[in-house]
């Protein structure tokens, strides 16, 4: 097994990928690296690719008019960065900024869309892993919403 | 019943509307041994009582330590406090985390907002004791860096190598270098044993009806959760009724539950 495939099989997004399938969609990955407080990508931009994080610490910053940029979340270790590539317009909605040296694994968008269409299979069960990303983030920005230490009596 | 006299000896300020007074009793005894989780109520003369989690040491008695968010007319009054002022307290009164019965298990501490102030007794207790526990995890989240409490004892906590101390943020400008989202999203990445596994968890309800979630999701059991409930109390010994929670009294029976115990009563909107 290549090296890149053997961090492919160990990040949580793909775990129980088989050995073949990791190695097609490792043709569209490569390594990459990011010096703390380099942007790795700007809201409004081309999203044309999607990163899975295995260092480091990634900050989703929104810029607010007179206060500049505001992080709503970040990402580390284990998690996946970008879904936008996936939907029209396929533009960050957000700027990606790597808070600490960040290493991650970047997969080529048109790459992956290419490989996913020819294989419907994997196409959907890779959906199927995003819609669960997409899900988690959604639930957990409802719960930001909800401004759970803002208010209440608790002493 | 009776209140008894203390005298605040301390006074530190937190955030903008959370602050620590410690007390002593105003006759020079000491004040009587608490277990961690347990509560105060604290009179303030002519204004008012209110229930207050006791958040010191409990390996130290001569002093009690409470964390109070100033959020009504007997809480803001008690934020204008200054050194000297007396206060009635009646107390200790509740259940309390099972520190003794958590022995040999992973302890995981999972707060949010002011939720960490009753904690902190029994993340004192664990860390005295260290040996007596596997791992220990604290989870912290909180609204903006502005708000975290303790946060000099949360940089130390953090500096010792047999504890993980994860701290979330809602939201926060640029100058935080920590993690920012839901405090429930810290726990897929906490480090503990769920089969052998306390967990302890007090904030907001909301935030612990999501954090129970996800600590199940781990594999943790019911009857190995711990939470804190919160409702209004006047007498604090079971009488009078203000705080009943289903068949309980929390005042009594409370504020710590198993979770297995009230989890059928954990999400009836009436209550």
């Amino acid at each position: 097994m290549q090296v890149l495939d053997k961090v492919l099989s160990e990040h949580p997004f793909f775990k129980g990928f088989k050995d073949s399938t990791l190695e097609l969609l490792g043709e569209c990955a490569r390594p990459v690296q990011f010096a703390a407080g380099k942007t790795i990508f700007r809201e409004g931009e081309p999203a044309d690719s999607f990163y899975l994080l295995t260092h480091g610490l990634v900050t989703l910053d929104i810029h607010l008019p007179g206060k500049g940029p505001v992080t709503i979340q970040t990402l580390q270790e284990g998690e996946v960065l970008g879904w936008a590539w996936l939907f029209p317009p396929a533009k960050w909605h957000f700027d990606a900024c790597a808070l600490q040296l960040t290493r991650a694994i970047r997969f080529d968008g048109r790459c992956l869309m290419g490989k996913l269409e020819q294989n419907p299979e994997l196409g959907f069960e890779l959906m199927k892993r995003f819609s669960q990303v997409i899900v988690e983030r959604l639930q957990a920005a409802r719960l930001q919403l909800l401004d759970l230490y803002g208010s209440g009596t608790r002493t | 019943m009776l209140p008894r006299p203390y005298r605040v000896i301390r006074i530190t300020r937190h955030t903008h509307d959370t602050f620590t007074l410690e007390m002593e009793p105003a006759d020079g005894n000491p004040a009587p041994y608490f277990q961690p989780g347990q509560f105060n109520m604290l009179y303030l003369f002519g204004v008012g009582e209110v229930p207050i989690s006791i958040s010191g040491d409990p390996g130290h008695t001569r002093a009690y330590v409470h964390t109070i968010r100033a959020v009504g007319t007997v809480t803001e009054a008690l934020c204008n406090l200054k050194i000297g002022a007396q206060v009635g307290l009646r107390g200790p009164f509740g259940s309390s985390w099972p520190v003794k019965e958590a022995e040999g298990s992973d302890i995981v501490i999972a707060a949010g907002g002011i939720g960490l102030a009753p904690l902190r007794p029994a993340l004192y207790h664990v860390l005295a004791h260290r040996e007596r526990y596997g791992k220990v995890v604290l989870l912290y989240g909180t609204r903006t860096p502005q708000d975290l409490l303790y946060r000099k004892e949360l940089e130390k906590w953090r500096g010792l190598f047999h504890t993980q101390v994860e701290v979330t943020v809602d939201h926060a400008a640029r100058d935080w270098f920590g993690r920012v989202g839901v405090v429930t999203k810290l726990i897929p990445g906490a480090r503990f044993d769920p089969f052998h596994t306390k967990a302890f968890v007090c904030g907001p309800e909301v935030m612990m009806r999501f954090t129970v979630m996800e600590l199940m999701g781990r594999g943790v059991e019911t009857e190995n959760i711990f939470i804190s409930m919160e409702r209004n109390m006047k007498c604090a010994v079971g009488f009078c009724g203000h705080c009943q929670y289903g068949p309980t009294f929390i005042c009594k029976d409370g504020p710590v539950y198993p979770y297995s115990q009230i989890q059928h009563l954990f999400k009836t909107r009436e209550l």
